[in-house]
Order: structure tokens, then sequence, then C-alpha cells
């Protein structure tokens, strides 16, 4: 087994034991590469099915090209997928690209808020009709417990600390001292009522097995990731207001491979793009905190 | 990156005792290998300069803020970076005991380990009880790191004796260091290049080293094991098959195979090997998170273990004996139920005996504790409500671990020493009254048949008796009742009531 076989086989293991753990789970899709790759991971998992819903937060703010990708492939692999937002702040226009809040504001609301009444139900949420071929509401929105989410020990520093099994308290927090132990492919897996739990099984991949990968499997991935012809493409994809794509030529994903491997991304960050970040000297972290994936 | 080595990867831990400088010396080799994000580096010296503090590699490494408050590691952080040979995970696992079970969780990943010690201070007691969990963890492959050799005016004499103290120590936990370098993370002796400050060290720099660290491979020589983590059924889209899956954790199989499932004991064929996009597959082996369907439509649970019936088995019983360490505030006790892990398995379990408490710092015995505390290393008895199946350490490494929760926790992990005797209780042990043996040899064989749970009329211990106890007839066996107890247990009644004169086992 080389390197990407056992990534597979680490993360397809530990879908299944959430799976078996956990009855009302959830995976967050946010229809970027990390999150494709991880659901494909679970269609290996699970022999060609997806066994639970996917959920994408729509920030309204979205670079369009994605919400098409995601409805096709929703269709095209039978997924029961699930749509969540912040109608309320939407509506009132309380957004950063309205001028009413800043980046992290913003983000907290579109993202980590309506994320969270998402997943427990409180929030009215839209989910795939396979007979009507689009999305419509859901009558009975369920509250979810465990979610699975795509984040790398390799993006930035909080999620280098992350578990594989993460608990987080009624209030979404997260004591990063206080984590528990997981060794010989033992998990935390028994958790006290109430407490939400993420499960991390990408954890261990780096940006560039999760290109190798996408290329070993030719996972289909969504256009913006390479250049159309205007030298620029988006290394990581956000909301079009936060977001600068990069300056790059590569056109496929073995040419992204490259530039990773030896060429000009080997040593900016990933994130670099995400205007969130740079804000208040650690932004991401103060958004994971409060319950940002 | 050479095409050959472009997909090696290899995970390393970082340990040793709090502030002897590991953070320090992944800084310096983060930076050295060109590994930081551009302009990091640079950050972190400006932030340093805006708070009035020296610049340390290990500030590179403390990406959260309330770690840089406190100025030690709490959790295991994970880098990445890659040398000409492959690329690394370097895991830095904390040193302050408060942190014992991030640096468990650290070291269970890492396939090598870089333990440092500071020249200085010399082994502390993290030094020896990040030893001590090494050993228990399986990790083998270990190079010392001597750092801070700047503050000794890179003595020679202080390298060596650490050196000479330190093997002593791991040799009695049968761990024999690969080597010892004398570092500075602080000024970058013998990390990534070589030092004129050391002329007397002729040895590998810590990047050379760990280039020559092996790869684990994956044991699939030996007996297939496979944990049933689930049994599937998606009937969407007109899907009929009905797949065990599972990581196999060593050994292969093939299509066409006949295998048992333990303890229950049932058996069946693999009729198929599954897998999702790819090219057909009629064999698995260890590592793979696999598929099977079967020839026959059994009824398994999930925790079961699949082998392969023209192997050995595993042990099926209801007491072990291990050695475990216990992470929990609250102390493991004697009698209080917990919740076993074991391979897939979920069981109940009890501590129903301690048999010696080890300082895991000192490894000294103290037997006459009555409760597993934090931190503690001990040898104990476990037991469960039903048979479960499990190997020894001995025999197959990777099955025969566990782990117990305690309060929604990971709070203890262990390794199978072996199979643990069953006490045989009074209540239990009518039909060793002696007149009911001299009335009935043949029932008397049956109790000690099922009292011993020995099910092998071959096995040596029962061949024993039988040739020096004429009371003993073959006839009778399978059909004993009664709870099994050890032969040891046996024997002691027999010779306390006359029947035999000595006994050996």
């Amino acid at each position: 087994m080389n390197s990407l076989d056992r990534l597979e086989a680490h993360s397809v293991h530990i879908l299944r034991e959430a799976y078996r753990e956990f009855k009302s789970l959830v995976m967050l899709w946010s229809i970027g590469k990390d999150s494709t790759v991880l659901l494909w991971l679970a269609r290996k998992a699970f022999f060609g099915h997806v066994p639970f819903p996917l959920m994408h937060v729509d920030t309204h703010f979205k670079v369009p090209e994605m919400i098409t990708y995601r409805d096709q492939l929703a269709l095209q692999w039978h997924l029961d997928m699930i749509v969540g937002e912040n109608s309320p702040a939407l509506a009132a226009r309380q957004t950063y690209p309205d001028g009413a809040l800043s980046r992290v504001e913003c983000c907290k609301s579109l993202k980590s808020e309506a994320l969270k009444h998402s997943l427990d139900g409180t929030w009215p949420r839209k989910r795939m009709d396979h007979t009507l071929g689009h999305l419509t509401n859901e009558a009975k929105p369920e509250a979810f417990t465990g979610v699975i989410v795509g984040v790398r020990a390799d993006e930035e520093g909080s999620r280098s600390k992350e578990r594989t099994f993460s608990a987080r308290d009624s209030q979404n927090e997260w004591d990063v001292g206080d984590q528990p132990p997981e060794l010989w492919k033992q998990y935390k897996t028994d958790f006290a009522p109430g407490t939400h739990v993420r499960v991390h099984p990408l954890l261990d991949w780096t940006e560039l097995n999760i290109w190798e990968y996408i290329d070993r499997e030719s996972i289909p991935i969504i256009s913006l990731y390479f250049d159309q012809g205007k030298g620029k493409r988006y290394r990581s994809l956000g909301c079009y207001p936060c977001t600068t794509p990069v300056d790059s030529t590569a056109k496929n994903v073995p040419d992204i491979i490259a530039e990773l491997r030896g060429g000009k991304f080997t040593n900016i960050a990933e994130r670099s793009g995400r205007e969130q970040d740079k804000e208040d000297g650690g932004g991401l972290e103060t958004l994971r905190r409060g319950g940002y994936m | 990156m050479s095409k050959s080595h472009q997909h090696e990867q290899i995970s390393i831990v970082m340990a040793g005792h709090v502030d002897h400088g590991k953070s320090t010396v992944i800084g310096r080799l983060l930076a050295e290998t060109g590994a930081l994000p551009q302009g990091k580096l640079e950050q972190v010296r400006a932030q340093c300069r805006r708070n009035a503090k020296p610049f340390e590699y290990a500030f590179l490494l403390d990406a959260l803020k309330d770690e840089q408050a406190q100025g030690i590691t709490i959790d295991v952080a994970r880098c990445f970076f890659k040398t000409a040979q492959r690329r690394y995970i370097l895991i830095d696992a904390p040193g302050h005991i408060e942190f014992l079970k991030n640096m468990i969780t650290g070291a269970s990943r890492a396939e090598a380990a870089l333990l440092v010690i500071d020249a200085k201070e010399g082994i502390r007691e993290n030094t020896k009880r990040h030893g001590y969990m090494m050993s228990m963890l399986g990790l083998r492959q270990l190079t010392v790191l001597v750092n801070k050799m700047d503050l000794v005016n890179y003595d020679e004499a202080v390298f060596e004796r650490i050196r000479k103290d330190y093997t002593e120590f791991l040799a009695r936990l049968q761990i024999h260091p690969v080597s010892f370098i004398p570092v500075s993370g602080m000024q970058g002796d013998n990390i990534a290049a070589g030092t004129g400050a050391m002329p007397w060290y002729k040895g590998p720099t810590v990047l050379e080293q760990i280039d020559r660290f092996q790869t684990s491979r994956f044991p699939d020589t030996l007996p297939f094991r496979l944990p049933v983590q689930d049994i599937y059924k998606f009937t969407e889209q007109d899907d009929d098959r009905r797949i065990v899956a599972g990581t196999i954790e060593t050994g292969s199989i093939a299509v066409g195979d006949a295998v048992v499932f333990q303890p229950s004991g049932k058996s069946s064929r693999i009729r198929s090997v599954e897998y999702f996009k790819g090219p057909a597959k009629i064999r698995a082996s260890a590592g793979e998170a696999s598929g099977f369907t079967l020839d026959t439509q059994l009824y398994i649970k999930p925790g079961e273990w699949m082998v392969r019936a023209d192997e050995p088995a595993l042990q099926v019983g209801t007491r072990l004996r291990v050695n475990l360490f216990w992470m929990n505030r609250a102390p493991m006790i004697c009698g209080k139920t917990y919740k076993l892990k074991l391979g897939a398995l979920r069981s109940t379990v009890k501590l129903v005996e301690i048999l010696a408490v080890l300082d895991a710092a000192e490894i000294g015995v103290d037997s006459a504790k009555q409760q597993v505390d934090r931190h503690d290393v001990a040898e104990v008895i476990l037991e469960t409500p039903k048979p479960v199946a499990f190997d020894l350490i001995g025999d197959i490494e990777q099955t025969g671990r566990l782990v117990i929760v305690d309060n929604f926790e990971i709070a203890g992990a262990g390794i199978i020493l072996a199979k643990a005797e069953t006490v045989a209780t009074t209540s239990e042990t009518p039909l060793l009254d002696p007149a009911g043996a001299h009335g009935n040899t043949s029932k008397f064989a049956v109790s000690i048949i099922a009292l011993s749970g020995v099910d092998n009329p071959d096995s040596p211990a029962l061949k024993r008796l039988i040739s020096q106890n004429a009371i003993v007839t073959m006839k009778t066996m399978g059909e004993g009742g009664g709870e099994p107890a050890s032969l040891e247990t046996v024997f002691k009644l027999l010779k306390q009531q006359g029947f035999i004169l000595d006994y050996q086992i």
C-alpha cells in the first residue's frame, strides 16, 4: 500500500466508525475539493452508497458555478442533500458585502450561525427532491449530533490540533487543552447526552495528497480550481467577496500537482486568498472556537 | 523528489520531558527543510519584537494563542515537511505530565520516535515515562536527541553519561535505540547540518537519521484478523449485497477461503472482495479497509472477528490478564463496570484484581495498591460477562490491545498478556465433592473438563492429568456444564482433596 492507499483506508475506517456509532449523522459539503474527496471516500466506505445526508450552508455569495456543480452531482450520485442558510440576515442585508459587518462577523452570521441552526433543525432547510430534480422545503428538519467535516491538519495551526472524533459541548465550544486520547484505531465514540461530535476523516491528508487522490480516482472537481485562460484560478473556495484567485496557469489536475510539488505554491499558505483569516490576528481560530468548521 | 519516493511518507513523534526543547528542534527542522509558509518566520519574528520576547523557533509551532501564553505544548500538533528522500509528518507530543494522553495520541500513530533530553537537566521523570509508553505502544524505532549541548559547552562526557544511563533504562523495557545524537535546537547544531562545535561526534545529523528510519510494513504474513466493524445491506438502486466490512489488522485472505467468526464460531466462505471504483479484487490484506460477501447468509454482529479456518484462531475467554495505563482523573476501581473496546468489539468489563501497580517513571512495583490512579501502569485482571475473542500481545501485537472507557472517555489502554485463569467459586464446585467423585467417575471427568475450559481432548495438560489420575475418562467429553475454570484451579482443588499428589502445568 502506498501513502494514498493508506490515507484512503484510514479515512474509510473513520467514516465507517462514525456511521456505526452515530444515529443522526450528517456530512458537510462545501463543494470544495476537500469535502468532495470526503464524499468520494464515503462512497468507497459504503460501496457506492452515501448512507447519510450531506449538508451545504449557502451564504448566497458563493460563485454561481458552485451551486450548479453541487446540484448536478447531488442528482447524479443520488445524494440526500440538505441546504441551510441564514435567511433573516440575508433578507435584512446584514452582511459584509452590504457593508453592515466585518468579514469575520459576516462569516459568523452567514456560516457559523446558519450551520448551527441548520444542524439543530431550528431553522428552515431545503432538501433535494430526486423525483422533482430540485430542492424543496424540508417538512420536519431533524437535529444532527454527529457531523463529518473535511478539515485537514496542514491547513492552519488550530486545525493541526484537532482530534479525529472531537466533542463540542451544547455551546459548540472546543476545549483544545483537554481532548480525548486516540490510539490503536480506537476513538472517542461515547458521548454524554447533548454533546455534538465532529468527525474529521481527512486530518492526515495534505493539500498535495488531496490533488494526487483526485487525479488517481478521476474525481469530478469544480472548474474554478483551474485556469480558464486568464492566468488565474482559485486555490481555496469561499465566498467571492472574500476569496481572491491566485495567479496560476494550471489548467488541470496534473498541472496543479506539479505546481504544489515543486512549483510556485510550495511555500505559500493555501488559505492565503481567504481574507477573513487575516482579521483579528487569528481570525480563523476565533471563528473555529465559535463553531466555524 | 525522485519518482520512486514521491508517495513515501512516514510519521515521527517527538517526545521528551517538558522544556527539554522539542518544539525548538521541530521549528528548526521546518525552517531548514524549507517547509515554512512564505512570510511565516518573519511574522513570528515580528510578533516577538512587538512583545519584546527573544525569537524562538518553538513559537512557530505554538500556533494557538493560549498555548503561547503558557509556553508548553498542550496538544499534538502535526507538521509536514520533506527531504530529498520522502515526506514527513512530524507529531509534536507534549512533555508535560498533565498531557500524557496527548503524548500517547501522538506516539500511537507514529512509526518512529525522536526523544529529546536536555543535556543540562539530564533524564527526568517524563523522559522515563515516555520511554515506557513507547514500549507499551509498540514503538521500537527510537533515536534520542541530547539537546541544548551549547549549554554544557558541547561536552562529550555529558553526552556519553546520558547515553549510557538512558540506554540502560531502555534496555529494561526491551527498547534498543537506533542512535543518540548531540544537538542544539537553538544553535542548529546537528539538526539539518553538521557542526564544528562537536568534532568528537561522527554520527548522522537528525535529518540524516530520520531519512534512515524504516516505514512500517503491514503485517500481511501473520494470521488473518478482521475486526467486523459493520455488516451493510444498502438496498438503494437494487443493491442486494450483504457486505461484511472492516479494516484488516493482519494477514491476507482470498476469494474461496474458508472463514470462522469468533467468538460465535460460525463459519462460511469468502464469495467476493468488494471495492468501489477500481479493478476487481480477489484478495485483500493487512491495512485495507475492506468488504466481503460470504457464500452463506450468516447472522453475525459487529464486534466479532473474522479469521481464516486454516490459520490459528484467537483466544476466547472471559478473564484477561492485562498491562494497562490509566489516564482519567478518577481512578480505576475494583468491582466497577467499565466499557471495553477491543478491535471492533464493545462489551462491559470489570476490573476484578490488581496484581501490581508499576510506577512508570521508576519502574518500581507497588503491589499493595487497591486502585489504579491516573498515570499509573498496572497489571490487572479484567473480566467480561460473556466470552470475548482476543490475541495475546506476544502472539499478534495489533490484536492484543484494548482500551477501557469510563464516563464516556477512553480512560485506559492496555496490552493483553495472557488469558487469565478463571477462579472456581464454591457454588461452582459441587462436582468436586469427594463422595460424588468416588461415586461417579465420569461425572467427575465432566466437571474437570468443563471447569478447565479445555475443549480439546488432546490438550497436553489434560493428558498429563489423565496419566496421573485414572478416574478421568475421555468418553464424557463435551457433556459438561458449569462455568469454565482454569486447570490450575482444578488441580489445586484436586490436590487439596487428596485425589492427586502433585501437578505440573
